[in-house]
């Protein structure tokens, strides 16, 4: 494995595609990297400093935590504290702050809040303990929602009732869309998604760069990815001329898993989905098929949740839009920071916030 | 199988029995054996390092150790680091009832055998068996006193722009072989913790090298979190040099593989040290001659800039901050 990360991390590689980029670029160019795991990589490696100075590179709406709703995150909370449910989640929400509480006060306060590395882990935990309900907060793109399927269908077949999803899962072209035609939106470009293209393909960005005139790249992870992703960004902006590129081919193909699509249409139907930051987008969630809402955790469980708020100050919402940057928000590092979050962006260790703090910018 | 019972908590027959049969046997000497209310030990005169930690490790054996093993280690390289020689520990048991009598041999005459090594004597100890539930297993305190034989002593205040920054060996055996035993992962290469006594070798360069001005070991939260304490509040800032710093491919692919961070893992048996650049060669030769030093590496050094904080150039020629660990680290969802 580490033969496939030292390519594309070697020192010479990246200082040529450096230079090239710094040699080409001539204008002003907004890019978005979408996916929270891109964020992480350009401040670990301080790719935008090897930049120039005509590249601004923003943060996007692809980090499945930071893009749960409040309200959302207020079901949860309320849900683990509701009866005999047992409420199983990945590490990251577990300190995303609410309204009022967190699913780690929670759990502070008697629930049994329990994280999980994956869905299956969930399952286990029903098919052991059957005296409790256990509700996995199922979030992230569409890289992670076959894996939900699966486990639906695997509890489906072995009759294991003691098992629900929440489902927050949430899908990438409407969400696109709609931070691209945001009349704050300053974005010239996408480095897109590398694992959400690995399940959906490229297709997904065609209607992108054809009909808002974004060109889109799909990039790996490894500073050299990231880098050539930028390169081809430019260029397609230098010569005025937006496309469609796929610049991490090893892993992903045109038309994508197709497997891995098939599973999460035959368990989830398109739904409505409140985004942070973006509001409700048509289309843009993923909800339990009819046939599968017997496994549904809102069906099967009613929480009274009052109205939700989020932290005053919070710009969470204009970070992920793209609108703003982390250091635009006045509780950035000082009244939020990763001991004392207040909003989900510093609690995430994809979230735009928390990868401009850890990594001191 | 054979288990603990509240019975051997009791203070009755079954603690005697467990207390000579298995603590005895394996960590038995004079003065342990004396079975006083305290232990009365003779040491040099002057000054004595003390301290204590506690062991609530889960799972209890991991590849390359057990919490026995660690109890000993962590004590004696707590002390190691101070520059003192340990001499004597006691060791505290808090035992769930039901927990494997065949187990606790096995992590007691892991401790003996790590006692031995580090040429540590058990001089007091207490056993407790609580119920069901309300303990997870086994837990175990050890406190230790050690003494000072040579005239160096390694302190947070002595740290100077300029020394150079030195680990002993390769960083995030022990958190990455813990955390997969822990969650049943399996690698192709094997990962082992790094879990070992240094009083020998760092006791021997303490007494030896002059210019060893600082030491600790980066166990909980990793190098980045012990290096920023080190200059925490203080004018000094440190610089590292990404390339130089020594981690196995097992642990770096692992750490991959699940979104982790090997300068954030915890390690049991090394220590990173801040040296006066003139003794930097003869110290690096001194540990690399150690079995627990071979791979020993500068990696950094001790500067003026950007005080308080800890700064890692990358081999991309970027520089970056490490931060201090906040809660755990977790692997990547997605």
């Amino acid at each position: 494995m580490l033969k496939y990360l030292d390519e594309y991390r070697d020192a010479g590689l990246v200082g040529e595609i450096s230079s090239r980029i710094k040699g080409l670029s001539s204008k002003q160019l907004n890019i978005m990297e979408v996916c929270g795991g891109h964020t992480m990589s350009i401040r670990k490696h301080g790719i935008h400093e090897l930049v120039g100075d005509n590249i601004n590179l923003i943060s996007g709406p692809g980090c499945p935590v930071c893009v749960t709703s409040i309200s959302d995150m207020d079901r949860a909370i309320a849900l683990s504290e509701c009866g005999n449910t047992v409420l199983c989640t990945f590490g990251d929400m577990f300190s995303v702050p609410g309204s009022r509480s967190s699913l780690e006060k929670a759990r502070a306060g008697g629930a049994d809040v329990r994280t999980v590395y994956s869905v299956h882990d969930a399952l286990s935990f029903a098919a052991e303990e059957k005296d409790k309900d256990f509700i996995f907060l199922s979030i992230g793109f569409e890289t992670t929602a076959p894996t939900a399927a699966a486990a639906v269908l695997q509890a489906k077949k072995e009759n294991i009732d003691n098992f629900f999803v929440l489902s927050l899962n949430k899908t990438m072209p409407a969400a696109l869309k709609a931070v691209l035609s945001g009349e704050d939106s300053r974005i010239d470009a996408l480095i897109c998604p590398g694992h959400v293209s690995t399940i959906t393909g490229t297709g997904i960005y065609r209607p992108i760069v054809n009909d808002l005139g974004v060109s889109c790249c799909v990039s790996g992870f490894e500073p050299a990815d990231v880098l050539s992703a930028i390169y081809f960004l430019v260029e397609s902006h230098e010569e005025g001329r937006p496309r469609l590129v796929n610049a991490y081919r090893r892993a992903v193909r045109e038309e994508g898993n197709r497997k891995a699509c098939a599973i999460i249409d035959r368990v989830f139907e398109p739904c409505d989905a409140e985004w942070r930051g973006l509001g409700m987008i048509p289309d843009s969630g993923l909800k339990l098929r009819k046939e599968y809402s017997g496994l549904d955790a809102g069906v099967r469980f009613k929480v009274d949740v009052p109205p939700s708020a989020e932290f005053p100050g919070c710009i969470c919402g204009d970070i992920l839009r793209g609108a703003k940057d982390p250091s635009d928000c006045p509780l950035f590092g000082k009244a939020c920071i990763p001991e004392g979050p207040k909003g989900a962006c510093m609690v995430s260790s994809e979230g735009a916030c928390a990868a401009w703090y850890k990594y001191g910018n | 199988m054979e288990r603990i019972t509240l019975a051997h908590g009791s203070g009755g027959k079954k603690t005697y029995e467990l207390i000579k049969g298995l603590f005895f046997r394996e960590l038995g000497n004079e003065v342990l054996e004396r079975t006083e209310d305290s232990a009365v030990v003779a040491v040099e005169s002057g000054e004595i390092a003390f301290t204590t930690d506690s062991f609530v490790i889960k799972p209890v054996f991991f590849p390359g150790g057990d919490i026995g093993k660690l109890a000993i280690c962590g004590t004696v390289n707590d002390l190691a680091v101070q520059g003192a020689e340990a001499r004597y520990i006691s060791c505290g048991f808090i035992i769930e009832e039901g927990f494997s009598l065949e187990e606790l041999e096995r992590i007691v005459v892991s401790m003996a055998s790590a006692a031995n090594e580090a040429g540590v004597k058990i001089v007091a100890g207490d056993t407790k068996v609580v119920g069901r539930g309300e303990a997870d297993g086994l837990f175990i305190n050890t406190s230790g006193i050690g003494v000072f034989t040579s005239e160096s002593r390694p302190s947070a205040g002595k740290i100077r722009a300029g020394h150079k920054v030195i680990v002993t060996g390769t960083l995030g055996d022990h958190g990455l072989a813990v955390l997969s035993k822990r969650k049943g992962l399996e690698f192709d290469t094997p990962l082992e913790s790094d879990c070992a006594p240094l009083n020998g070798m760092l006791g021997a360069l303490v007494r030896d090298v002059p210019g060893v001005d600082f030491m600790r070991d980066p166990t909980r939260g990793g190098l980045a979190t012990t290096l920023n304490e080190a200059v925490r509040g203080t004018a000094l800032g440190i610089t590292l040099e990404e390339a130089s710093i020594p981690v196995s491919d097992a642990v770096r692919g692992g750490c991959e593989l699940l979104g982790l961070d090997p300068l954030y893992m915890a390690n049991e048996g090394k220590a990173v040290m801040m040296v006066d650049p003139a003794a930097g060669k003869e110290v690096l030769a001194a540990l690399r001659s150690c079995e627990y030093g071979r791979e020993a590496a500068v990696i950094g050094e001790v500067t003026g800039e950007n005080p308080g904080k800890v700064c890692v150039r990358t081999k991309y020629g970027v520089a970056r901050i490490i931060d201090m660990l906040t809660g755990e680290q977790l692997p990547r969802i997605c």
